[in-house]
């Protein structure tokens, strides 16, 4: 036990340390939950077992995965660490929402070659070690001469999650593994933070279980998707959870079912996640012999260059064109971008950039190089060609002002700038990937509520440069955030493999420079780097 | 590469100077036609200098670029423009400091000199550099 006025948590993890499990169930008081900061006693009193560990990360995904890398290489061992989730391994989630958006193991992703998670160094890349290993010329040729004369090098799915395997088992990830959901992370009275865990149960005498810590990192992904209003009410009216469907949710049997009927599909959104359902769609044509009518609709159609405020001649604010140095390549509805940032965000003049913006211009920045965006790949120009040709992928431009059943199909309202047209379609698929506000995500608002947390000027959690949640520091703690929940900060690329390991190699800076973990200089890089090929531990 | 027009001149002064510096040592004794070794090193400090020219001018290029990033290929075939310009200036004897023999700067020695600088030093800011310098890649090629 530490002392409850100590002004820092100090390390101690023997689990003989640990509060006896008390005799009530060991949940949280109303009390606790009205207070914003927390004493040691009013956690004991409520029966609440209390587990030291210096730093807890939040999530277990592929952000708690990079920063826990990054500490384990820059010293740390396995006792000063726990990662609190609900997930298996930290490639779950994203192999779950991948392999239903029709990327499974064998197809690639739509990342840089350079962006390795299991890898802090980026190198040697996956391309050139795909193309070592397989002495593949055409993928080390690619390598070299992307963009220009190749598509980007992407990864393969399969490969990222195995060589995630590998690096987990070298740091020994599954030691600093803690399974259950966290309810709630609130300061300590004193210094540090309580974090909340709620472990499956059968796993704890208690309800709950505390987890006292000087630093909190948190990353639990993508708030939640929404679905486009009109289709979520359909959906609901209709009790019809078969014909309209969202990509990133499990929906194969639309596929089974197209292979067997001849049948029209409305696809909705013109993103990357369109490009990965139009090439199954085509896929299946070819492949299995599908007579399958595409119909893809576009909110905003793209016909030439364009920026994150749409076409050329679209309005802006402070009106003209887009800018002669911030034009992107765009055509047939789509705008066109290799990555979902244009690349130099993630080290370049795009990230110097917008580390010195602040508040309008930082959300006019990012409002300018956004927008919905897809790669240009050759298979897929090859593919939508054929469908324009032959007649079977058509495209509609405009918005559904209402949806009703008729028979078994869905008769569409679709609002275009010739007026309303009727589109009559067997099963919708709708990949316009809306994301929830983050204050729908238990954990971050009861943050936003009683953490001290606040938003950023695009509404999610406000960070500073060293990725540290601004207002929520306690005494000498401090409270991390990375990923998808961040956007909209210092710096754009969050919700990105690399963008993850920029995060934490920040945070790995802000804590060795509070004494948590050793400087990672060029002779520790270096070592660790040999380690890393020959696949000891750190 | 992702560079910054600090992080360029900094990787390129710094990439000049070790692997430059380091190779010319090595080569200089080998070369076709015998220069020594003030030549060799001022021919490295006029590439040097005028490839910190150059950078301000890839600088404007990479404007256009919507990505602002600078393709691996560029980074290999810039050798033409750079060196064909540092041999026309040695050619017309206007690289200061150097005592032109008679029959002017052997080619071959300028040729194999710079051509493996070059090829070493695209390699290694493609890959190998990210090894001891962790923060390089991220902050736009800065060293510091």
């Amino acid at each position: 036990m530490i002392d409850p006025s100590a002004g820092s948590v100090v390390p101690t993890t023997d689990p003989s340390t640990y509060l006896p499990a008390q005799p009530i169930s060991g949940d949280l008081t109303d009390q606790m939950l009205q207070t914003d900061f927390w004493t040691d006693d009013l956690v004991a009193a409520a029966g609440i077992p209390i587990v030291d560990v210096p730093f807890v990360t939040v999530g277990g995904g592929i952000g708690s995965f990079v920063t826990v890398d990054y500490l384990r290489i820059a010293g740390v061992p396995t006792s000063q660490m726990r990662v609190l989730s609900t997930l298996d391994f930290p490639w779950q989630t994203y192999e779950y929402l991948t392999r239903v958006s029709q990327v499974p193991r064998p197809e690639r992703i739509r990342s840089d070659s350079a962006s390795r998670p299991d890898n802090i160094w980026g190198f040697p890349s996956y391309g050139f070690a795909e193309g070592v290993r397989k002495f593949n010329l055409k993928v080390l040729w690619g390598l070299f001469s992307e963009p220009i004369f190749a598509d980007y090098y992407t990864p393969k799915a399969g490969n990222v999650f195995e060589q995630l395997e590998r690096e987990s088992k070298r740091i020994d990830y599954d030691e600093m593994l803690v399974k259950g959901l966290v309810r709630i992370v609130r300061r300590r009275y004193g210094g540090g933070y309580f974090t909340i865990l709620t472990p499956p149960e059968g796993a704890s005498a208690t309800k709950r279980v505390a987890f006292r810590s000087q630093y909190v990192h948190l990353a639990v992904g993508y708030p939640g998707l929404k679905f486009l209003p009109e289709l979520q009410r359909y959906r609901t009216e209709n009790n019809d959870y078969q014909h309209i469907v969202n990509a990133y949710e499990a929906h194969e049997h639309v596929y089974e079912r197209l292979v067997q009927k001849p049948s029209t599909v409305l696809v909705r959104g013109g993103g990357i996640v369109a490009s990965r359902i139009l090439q199954r769609l085509m896929d299946d044509r070819e492949k299995h012999g599908a007579q399958t009518n595409i119909v893809h609709l576009f909110r905003t159609y793209i016909n030439g260059t364009n920026d994150g405020y749409g076409n050329e001649s679209d309005p802006r604010p402070g009106g003209g064109r887009t800018r002669v140095t911030m034009r992107r390549r765009g055509a047939n509805g789509w705008a066109y971008q290799g990555f979902n940032y244009p690349k130099s965000v993630w080290g370049g003049q795009l990230k110097a950039q917008v580390r010195n913006l602040e508040g309008e211009e930082r959300a006019e920045l990012y409002k300018r190089m956004g927008g919905t965006n897809t790669p240009w790949r050759k298979s897929w120009q090859r593919q939508m060609n054929q469908g324009r040709r032959e007649g079977w992928y058509n495209c509609v431009v405009g918005t559904v002002d209402a949806m009703e059943p008729s028979g078994s199909r869905i008769l569409n309202q679709v609002r275009t700038a010739q007026g309303v047209v009727p589109l009559e379609v067997d099963f919708v698929i709708d990949c316009t990937g809306l994301e929830a506000d983050i204050a729908e995500h238990r954990l971050l608002k009861d943050l936003l509520d009683h953490g001290g947390a606040s938003r950023n000027p695009v509404g999610r959690l406000n960070v500073d440069r060293s990725f540290e949640l601004i207002g929520t520091a306690s005494g000498s703690g401090a409270m991390y955030a990375s990923g998808a929940t961040t956007l909209g900060g210092y710096f754009p690329g969050v919700d990105t493999f690399l963008g993850l390991q920029v995060a934490a190699q920040e945070i790995y800076g802000d804590l060795r420079k509070r004494g948590f973990c050793k400087r990672i200089g060029p002779v520790r890089s270096t070592v660790q780097w040999w380690k890393w090929l020959a696949g000891s531990t750190p | 590469m992702l560079p910054t027009l600090n992080g360029r001149i900094q990787t390129r002064i710094f990439m000049l100077v070790v692997f430059g510096g380091l190779i010319t040592l090595a080569l200089t004794p080998i070369l076709p036609g015998d220069p020594d070794y003030r030549t060799t090193y001022l021919i490295l400090a006029a590439v040097l200098v005028l490839g910190i020219l150059w950078e301000l001018v890839y600088h404007v290029i990479q404007q256009f670029r919507w990505e602002k990033d600078w393709p691996t290929l560029f980074g290999l075939i810039t050798a033409v423009n750079e060196g064909a310009l540092v041999w026309l200036l040695l050619d017309l004897e206007l690289v200061p400091g150097i005592d032109y023999p008679s029959d002017g700067v052997p080619f071959w020695a300028f040729f194999i000199d710079f051509a493996v600088i070059w090829v070493i030093i695209w390699i290694w800011t493609n890959g190998p550099m990210r090894v001891p310098f962790i923060r390089w890649r991220f902050f736009g090629g800065r060293i510091v």
